[in-house]
């Protein structure tokens, strides 16, 4: 069904290769999530195999058939924009019914698989006004009943997310989630947030400078980073790295531990610190510590830990979770 | 503008102005009124009498009265038609990327900043001229019969020349507009399946009415009024095939010297003025809300 495959892809503007090379395998009914900073060439990606963009090199291959060549409409994929990319003159309604329409499908199918989709997305109510008297969420179902009204061999998705508010956020991300359980169709997603990736994903690809980095799934990740950059990029807050002196007695060029695989003690530990800034949400409460011949380091203790401003602390690191990188920034495992 | 003073405060700043713009209106209005219940002819100087309405009915029942309404209409819905026709094809055009974009824009906006007698003079004589003009010549040069554009289809040339001179304007409009359509929208019609025709007709039309109704009004108000174009190629002939209402005003007033018979035409050609404008702004009022 919706299996995807890229062979050897590479993306070259000009001078400029966005896209190097990349080999990378989804199999049908995965919630793939393409994660990376802001101009890591993960909506190029997108688009390449979306077909809005033509490859440079290589073949995609979508449900075994080789289909680089194909026009976006003949490839059975769908898209969810960033802007959602809603018709404007047309009314929620006639956008949903647009791709069929544009296949040809007789008017009665297609108002039944309106009302479905409508239905699926509670747009029941909204069928007959115009995009711009939505709210930006209910723009979002729109765009991704006008998605899945074509039932799709796969979705894609462009940072569907990004335009919304924190709160509206949370609650799409359960939302699309729950669509995939639902309908067991291939997703890929395309985000700069670690924190989408990480909630949604059966599989991540994290991407940096147009090169997959590590392809796994969000534990994997979290859990035995390849790299300085991975170990980097998952997790919130950050990694905290420390080289030097200190890496060299673990044998690496740099360590790397989790804030929340510190240990925090106001008498002993490995390592002292004074508190600089404690960040308290409640729950937890973050506390970015000067440790002493080693620099700043975040660390994360439970709401009840009761430390501020200036207070010393000791730290201790849990051997089990300190990762080590080499001087290429590759982990020693 | 919240509070009832500073409404107030308002109404008094632009009270000068509307004052200024009321007079600058209504002194032509009221005197093109007073002249024309005068026979008032410019051969008798002094000799200027009441003379009723006397004007009206001579203008409304000449018979150039009615070949100019219907001449005056055929340029502004010909040129209406070819210009926004070829405004949103050569906005199409133009839309593409293209070696030397700038340079071709900049000579198909040209047309636009030429004056309307130069242009004409240039149709005339260069172009539709039976013996020297371009059309002749090609005609020639395929063996075929020149055609006398200006003496054997008047309204014709001269909606063509308008058209030329305007269309630069409807493209650049038009342009304008095209090239604000969101451009995720066009790739979303494609992922959807719609092909160029489809998406011309379903997403790049409904997208461009906005500037095409601006387009028809802004040109409506010049068209009605064509007049250097017909004064320096046809002189409104043969006979009165080329005549449009502008031009019979103009016969009246300074060939016939009938000032009195020439200010009754203004007022008609006002009212008549008014009634395109009413049922313009009616069409204008639903795109532009909608």
């Amino acid at each position: 069904m919706g299996s995807i495959t890229l062979k050897n892809v590479s993306k070259v503007f000009g001078a400029h290769a966005v896209i190097p090379s990349i080999d990378l395998d989804i199999t049908d009914g995965e919630f793939v999530v393409f994660v990376g900073p802001s101009g890591c060439g993960k909506s190029t990606l997108l688009r390449l195999i979306a077909g809005l963009e033509d490859v440079s090199d290589g073949e995609i291959i979508i449900d075994g058939r080789n289909a680089t060549e194909l026009p976006p409409a003949r490839r059975g994929l769908s898209m969810v924009f960033q802007s959602y990319a809603l018709y404007p003159h047309m009314s929620v309604r006639s956008n949903i019914a647009f791709p069929l329409k544009m296949a040809g499908e007789d008017k009665a199918a297609i108002d039944k698989k309106v009302e479905d989709a409508a239905r699926v997305l509670n747009l029941t109510d909204y069928l007959d006004r115009k995009p711009r008297q939505l709210s930006g969420g209910q723009r979002q179902r729109v765009a991704i009943g006008r998605a899945i009204v074509r039932q799709p061999e796969a979705f894609l998705f462009d940072e569907p997310l990004s335009n919304l508010d924190a709160a509206l956020r949370v609650n799409m991300r359960l939302e699309i989630s729950q669509l995939h359980q639902q309908l067991k169709t291939t997703m890929i997603y395309v985000t700069h947030d670690q924190v989408e990736a990480m909630t949604m994903a059966d599989k991540i690809v994290v991407l940096n400078r147009g090169r997959i980095e590590q392809v796994g799934s969000p534990l994997e990740l979290y859990r035995r980073p390849d790299n300085l950059f991975v170990a980097g990029f998952i997790g919130s807050p950050k990694m905290n790295f420390i080289s030097g002196a200190q890496a060299a007695n673990h044998q690496a060029h740099t360590i790397g531990i989790r804030p929340e695989h510190l240990v925090l003690s106001k008498d002993h530990g490995t390592w002292q610190g004074t508190v600089g800034v404690a960040e308290h949400l409640g729950s937890d409460t973050f506390l970015h510590v000067n440790a002493d011949g080693i620099g700043t380091l975040t660390a994360r203790v439970s709401g009840d830990f009761a430390v501020t401003h200036g207070d010393r602390v000791f730290l201790t690191p849990d051997p089990q979770r300190l990762h080590r990188f080499d001087e290429k920034g590759m982990a020693i495992r | 503008m919240a509070t009832l003073h500073t409404r107030s405060a308002a109404r008094l700043m632009i009270a000068p102005s509307v004052l200024l713009l009321l007079a600058w209106m209504i002194v032509p209005l009221a005197l093109t009124i007073y002249f024309s219940l005068l026979r008032y002819n410019l051969l008798m100087p002094g000799m200027e009498e009441f003379a009723g309405l006397s004007n009206y009915t001579y203008f409304l029942t000449d018979p150039a009265f009615f070949q100019a309404i219907f001449n005056t209409l055929a340029i502004v819905l010909g040129v209406l038609f070819i210009t926004v026709a070829g405004g949103i094809g050569l906005a199409l055009l133009l839309d593409q990327q293209m070696f030397g974009q700038g340079i071709v824009r900049i000579l198909v906006i040209a047309p636009f900043l030429i004056m309307p007698t130069v242009a004409a003079l240039v149709w005339k004589n260069m172009f539709m001229n039976p013996v020297n003009g371009l059309f002749a010549w090609l005609a020639k040069l395929l063996g075929l019969q020149p055609f006398d554009f200006l003496a054997n289809a008047p309204l014709l040339s001269i909606i063509l020349i308008v058209a030329w001179q305007w269309l630069p304007f409807a493209t650049l409009i038009l342009l304008t507009a095209l090239q604000s359509l969101d451009e995720e929208q066009k790739e979303a019609a494609q992922m959807d399946g719609a092909g160029a025709w489809s998406r011309f007709i379903y997403l790049v039309l409904p997208h461009l009415s906005r500037a095409i109704t601006v387009v028809i009004l802004i040109q409506t108000i010049f068209l009605l009024s064509v007049f250097a174009e017909i004064l320096v190629t046809t002189n409104g002939g043969p006979g009165t095939q080329s005549t449009n209402l502008t031009f019979l005003v103009y016969a009246q007033a300074l060939l016939q010297f009938d000032v009195g018979g020439a200010s009754a035409g203004g007022i008609i050609a006002v009212i008549l003025a008014n009634i395109v404008a009413f049922f313009l702004m009616r069409m204008i009022g639903k795109t532009l809300e909608a």
